[in-house]
């Protein structure tokens, strides 16, 4: 595999991507796609602020903004979404992604700028947008009056369909999320896990061509996040698109081909995975922590001086040193052969998380 | 009925027929619970024209009466009928709505399908409407088995109390979705329903109120709806009167219908 590495990146300040940057033609897909197949297909290239519009875009937004009063929780967004492909907006919280997965869903209109939703525009034929969208909300919003199947039927029922397609399609959906022996039972009583498949199979009744899916598995244990991940990725082979947020890097990573990086309201990185962490991170983190003994005195000063030059871009934690290189191992030996002696050493591929970092930064955001 | 309020509010009122669906609904949750509800729905009149209408009624009628010198029983049972009536359009408008809003976010489901904020508005005005109705026809044959009734106009008192419902539930349900928790309830019970429920004229003639309490009651909708359904149910219409008293509930439900329309907008469109 043919590595493309963006140099001098080191130096750039986190959470500040100019929009010089980020409208930059992407490297050529091809030499640098490691998530393998489908993804690498030539849509992601996108010139300077593209301004037709694509035919076979099926979400398209330019200009996208969500006001409340005098918050600004979406701030000028542009971003397209193709059929079949899964797009994930990535983001720590309060970054927009739920607004804007709610304007897009029709039920929260749009402030200013441009969005249209399988070429319609939402304030004109919301119901008629949502007649072909599912929808995974963040809360489960399922009803306890009702039994596992009821949710179904009725769910079905608002979509205009009979009594009798709607039993079907139900049944045949507790099938898809397994939860066919509990048809009968109340709500209350399943595990979160069971109640997001449920949800899920909700959001297909009307056997939706796109999904939208606000943090579908927040909050699940590994089985069932991994059994979601599995429905979702057949969901996609099957052709439906599937737009999500997260802000689980792994997440990210499994399910999406492209993703937007949004950070305070707006996008600040736009790319697959794979692309992200190439333009964002180098190949490899070297994660170097140090006991008390190493820096008693002045561990900052100190520990920069040794450390300055070993690679192109270092950051330094608290209680761990981060050094991004293409070569986890010579930059462990360079660090040696400095004299430094850390009390555990790691080397790993970077992730998306690092590029996350990176781009929005460590403070907490409430 | 609630269909036909709402086109008569302003142009572009009109409910979607989509707002059948949320009916649906409720009466999907109601078929799982209707044994109770048609076993307190028989119960509660029995228990009520019983303890009051026969028991405390035989002190009232030999002490002189109720003006008019009709049976405390036949007196009360038609205010009874209607006050049980508000009672259920109130509760309804308050609890269960606040559930969809707020606690279980149902509504925000329903909001995901083509379905709109007044489409899920109007959808649980029809439910409350046919509740009210049921529980009205309930209480009806209970007072025709005793013979609580003097006119067979007593069957009109059954859509008299689902309008007082409605007066109700329209904005109360309006009232709801401007709350985040349920301390406005206790208030709106505790403070608003309970002194109407005692004092509209149901249990003795608002004349015996203070004098400066009687407009209070002339302006809400239970002294009306109690006034309307008594004088059919004894059998004493006087058409003037009868008009002024629907015209009043029906004024009520179309302006908490138009707030209903706003504040559910506001809460479920943002």
């Amino acid at each position: 595999m043919v590595r493309v590495r963006s140099e001098g990146d080191g130096g750039r300040p986190h959470g500040a991507v100019g929009h010089a940057r980020r409208d930059a033609p992407l490297p050529k897909a091809g030499s640098n796609c490691a998530t393998g197949g489908d993804p690498c297909r030539g849509r992601y290239h996108r010139g300077v602020r593209e301004t037709s519009t694509k035919p076979e875009s099926l979400i398209r937004a330019r200009g996208l903004t969500k006001r409340f009063g005098s918050f600004t929780a979406v701030d000028g967004v542009d971003f397209d979404v193709a059929p079949g492909e899964a797009f994930g907006f990535l983001g720590p919280n309060g970054a927009g992604k739920t607004s804007t997965m709610r304007m897009i869903g029709t039920v929260s209109p749009v402030t200013s700028g441009e969005l249209t939703v399988f070429g319609l525009d939402p304030a004109q034929h919301g119901a008629q947008i949502r007649m072909r969208l599912g929808v995974v909300p963040q809360a489960d919003t399922l009803d306890n009056d009702l039994s596992v199947l009821e949710n179904l039927l009725i769910y079905g029922r608002y979509f205009d369909l009979s009594w009798a397609e709607s039993r079907r399609r139900a049944k045949e959906l507790l099938e898809f999320v397994q939860l066919t022996e509990r048809s009968g039972d109340k709500v209350e009583p399943l595990s979160g896990g069971m109640k997001r498949r449920l949800v899920i199979a909700r959001s297909l009744i009307n056997e939706p061509s796109l999904l939208l899916l606000d943090e579908p598995t927040t909050g699940l244990d590994p089985q069932a996040r991994h059994l979601l991940w599995d429905r979702l990725y057949r969901l996609k082979q099957r052709g439906v698109t599937l737009c999500l947020t997260t802000h689980y890097m792994d997440e990210a990573e499994q399910l999406c081909d492209r993703l937007v990086v949004m950070d305070r309201a707006r996008i600040v990185a736009e790319g697959s995975p794979r692309q992200l962490i190439d333009r964002y991170v180098t190949r490899e983190v070297l994660e170097l922590r140090f006991g008390r003994a190493e820096g008693e005195t002045d561990d900052s000063a100190y520990l920069e001086g040794k450390i300055e030059g070993l690679a192109e871009r270092i950051e330094q934690l608290p209680d761990r040193v981060l050094v991004y290189t293409a070569d986890g191992e010579a930059a462990a030996a360079a660090a040696y052969e400095r004299g430094l002696r850390p009390a555990s050493i790691l080397v790993r591929r970077s992730s998306l998380e690092d590029v996350f970092l990176s781009l929005t930064g460590r403070s907490l955001v409430d | 009925m609630t269909v036909a309020g709402l086109r008569l509010g302003r142009p572009g009122a009109i409910a979607s027929r989509r707002s059948l669906r949320i009916l649906e609904h409720d009466l999907l949750v109601f078929r799982r619970g209707w044994h109770s509800y048609l076993l307190s729905g028989l119960s509660q009149p029995f228990l009520y024209l019983v303890s009051m209408g026969i028991g405390l009624g035989l002190y009232v009628n030999r002490n002189g009466g109720v003006p008019g010198g009709v049976p405390y029983l036949d007196y009360i049972a038609p205010a009874l009928l209607v006050t049980q009536a508000m009672m259920a359009g109130a509760f309804e408008a308050a609890y269960p709505i606040m559930g969809k809003i707020h606690w279980d976010k149902t509504y925000h489901a329903a909001l995901n399908t083509p379905l709109g904020a007044l489409d899920l508005l109007a959808g649980d005005l029809m439910w409350i409407s046919f509740r009210a109705t049921l529980l009205s026809l309930l209480f009806l044959l209970v007072i025709v088995l005793m013979g609580a009734a003097a006119s067979p106009l007593v069957v009109l008192a059954v859509p008299v109390a689902v309008l007082t419902a409605l007066a109700f539930a329209a904005p109360i349900m309006a009232f709801t979705a401007t709350q985040t928790g349920d301390s406005g309830f206790n208030a709106l019970f505790r403070f608003g329903i309970t002194p109407l429920f005692l004092f509209s004229g149901t249990f003795f003639p608002i004349e015996r109120l203070p004098l400066f309490l009687q407009p209070l009651a002339w302006i809400t909708p239970l002294y009306h709806g109690v006034a309307a359904a008594r004088s059919l149910s004894l059998g004493q219409v006087e058409p003037a009167g009868l008009t002024i008293h629907i015209a009043a509930l029906v004024a009520v439900a179309l302006a908490g219908m138009a707030a209903g329309r706003v504040t559910f907008r506001r809460r479920l469109v943002v």
